[in-house]
């Protein structure tokens, strides 16, 4: 696998290229637009939201920036990610390379964004006053979770989009009823206990909570709660390369 | 050595409204028990290997399941049923222009078509100048792709496609590239590569290009196997035949009936000409004696008016 990847490695870096002028064709202000637009998202959430939320609570800001970041890029990635097989079926109708490249290239992009916007979430967690430990090594834990767990997504999607053109739409849906699932501008701790474990159904809201536990609680989740996250991670993953092996030759009478 | 055996290949496609039913209607069929799919076969037990060094032409109307068999020897698509075994690197050039991005650069566009195709950053870098030299772009390197005109695109991907040394060389329809000059060039590149003893494939709607470059011909028609052999001249001439009568051969020897027919037609048709020529050549000398007469006749009738008047 590895030596396959490495062989493939230039062919990866040329698609990277290729999607990141796409994506931005070009132009700083369209780099700097997807930075922009999850910062003005957290603005309105921010100045709407913290009368009714957070209220008598501390680093509401934080908190309500590590939803949003963690969010955006769920969103992000895995939108993205659906179009893989679709934008590119004009190549791999005519030459036989490895399809998971393409959906692995656009996820590059969405990631470098995401890098960009944890930036700027220091940056205010900082200024809101959080304190800075060692345990914030752990948040790579969340964030390399993220990263595998979408580009899971991002292969179950993109191959359901080859099928099924309505995808798009039933997944827009999703995405907005997951969005007001994932306690991202309310606290899950006002509901009972019971309803609060529901929430750990939620694969997105679980990095989420990570990251606040670190950030906000300067703790670390237990041991069950990696191992939940691991095993979300590695099912995505697990069902897109199955996917993807068993229809691979499918994929070209759909398109 | 084989280099590529395919034996009883069979490819069948789906086809019906089931690309445009979406999630939702699909389930909703699935539970009706309404949900259908047809079937299509493009290619049918098509048998055939090739040796090193070998030439084959496939040929066919539209529609006779020729690019489909392609993309199986290319392992773009696996057959449904049967095997094709290939050994060495592959070479597919099929519809050339297509997989470029309009937005890029030629450059960008040369590099990621290289590495689609499998070459190395290395070989790239390498070849780079070479390939827009080949390609005469050399004044469009920077202008992004979609301002070339699509000559131009098709010499790009033709140089890109043609500057590898494969083991297995596949051509659907890639030979009638560009204007003139280049379809010569590209003609003369092809003849240099098929000397360096790569086995390929090659698709021309021209019979006359196959009975040029092929030693071999694989004879298509509705997906079916109609034959395959190295009697080029007897395909080829029983598939211009059937060309112009519509009748497929349904045997050896209805095969070699029909090259012979075409054969005589042809002859028959060579005859006619020359006959049609001798008469019009006949008709010519007429014309002129004719004329020589009527000028002989004037001229004896105004020198009679001459006299006349002295």
């Amino acid at each position: 696998m590895f030596h396959k990847f490495s062989k493939h490695l230039f062919l990866f870096e040329e698609l990277v290229k290729r999607d990141f002028k796409q994506k931005y064709k070009g132009t700083v202000i369209g780099m700097a637009w997807s930075v922009l637009s999850p910062l003005l998202n957290l603005l309105v959430l921010r100045l709407v939201f913290t009368q009714f939320f957070g209220r008598g609570m501390d680093h509401y800001t934080t908190y309500l920036f590590a939803g949003t970041v963690f969010f955006s890029f769920f969103k992000e990635a895995t939108k993205g990610g659906m179009n893989a097989l679709t934008s590119n079926a004009s190549i791999f109708t005519k030459i036989n390379v490895p399809k998971y490249l393409f959906l692995l290239s656009k996820n590059v992009s969405a990631v470098i964004n995401f890098g960009l916007t944890l930036i700027v979430f220091f940056l205010f967690a900082a200024l809101d006053g959080v304190t800075f430990t060692w345990k914030f090594i752990m948040l790579l834990y969340p964030i390399l979770y993220l990263i595998v767990f979408n580009v899971g997504v991002g292969l179950i999607l993109s191959a359901m989009y080859i099928f099924f053109r309505d995808t798009k739409y039933l997944y827009d849906v999703f995405t907005l009823l997951l969005h007001y699932c994932s306690a991202i501008f309310y606290r899950v701790e006002s509901y009972p206990e019971s309803i609060q474990r529901i929430f750990l159904i939620n694969p997105v809201y679980l990095s989420i909570k990570y990251v606040r536990v670190v950030t906000l609680d300067g703790n670390i989740p237990s041991f069950q709660y990696h191992m939940l996250m691991l095993a979300w991670a590695v099912l995505m993953v697990g069902i897109g390369a199955l996917i993807y092996k068993k229809c691979n030759h499918k994929f070209l009478y759909y398109v | 050595m084989k280099i590529i055996d395919a034996k009883g290949v069979s490819i069948r496609y789906i086809t019906g409204d089931f690309k445009n039913i979406g999630l939702k209607e699909y389930i909703l069929r699935r539970l009706q028990g309404k949900y259908t799919v047809n079937e299509f076969w493009a290619d049918r037990d098509v048998t055939f290997s090739l040796e090193k060094g070998d030439m084959m032409g496939i040929i066919g109307t539209n529609g006779a399941g020729k690019s489909t068999l392609l993309k199986a020897i290319s392992g773009i698509m696996i057959p449904t049923e049967g095997k094709v075994r290939t050994r060495g690197t592959i070479a597919a050039l099929l519809e050339l222009t297509s997989g470029f991005d309009g937005d890029l650069t030629v450059r960008e566009n040369t590099y990621l078509r290289g590495a689609l195709l499998g070459y190395t950053r290395k070989f790239m870098d390498d070849m780079y100048d070479k390939i827009i030299e080949f390609a005469e772009l050399q004044d469009f390197q920077d202008r992004p792709f979609k301002q070339l005109s699509s000559g131009m695109k098709s010499r790009l991907a033709f140089s890109i496609a043609c500057l590898v040394n494969p083991d297995i060389i596949i051509l659907d329809e890639v030979l009638s590239v560009g204007d003139g000059a280049f379809r010569k060039k590209s003609y003369d590149k092809m003849q240099e590569i098929l000397r360096s003893g790569v086995t390929g494939i090659l698709v021309s709607h021209s019979v006359g290009q196959v009975r040029d470059m092929c030693n071999k011909i694989l004879w298509l028609d509705h997906g079916k196997q109609v034959a395959f052999g190295s009697d080029v001249t007897t395909l080829c001439d029983a598939y211009e035949q059937f060309m112009a009568t519509k009748i497929l051969p349904e045997s050896e020897e209805e095969i070699l009936a029909a090259a012979e027919a075409w054969r005589e037609a042809k002859a028959a048709a060579a005859a006619a000409k020359k006959a049609e020529e001798e008469a019009a050549a006949a008709a010519v000398l007429e014309a002129a004696k004719d004329a020589l007469v009527a000028e002989a006749a004037a001229k004896e009738a105004a020198a009679a008016a001459e006299q006349k008047a002295e």
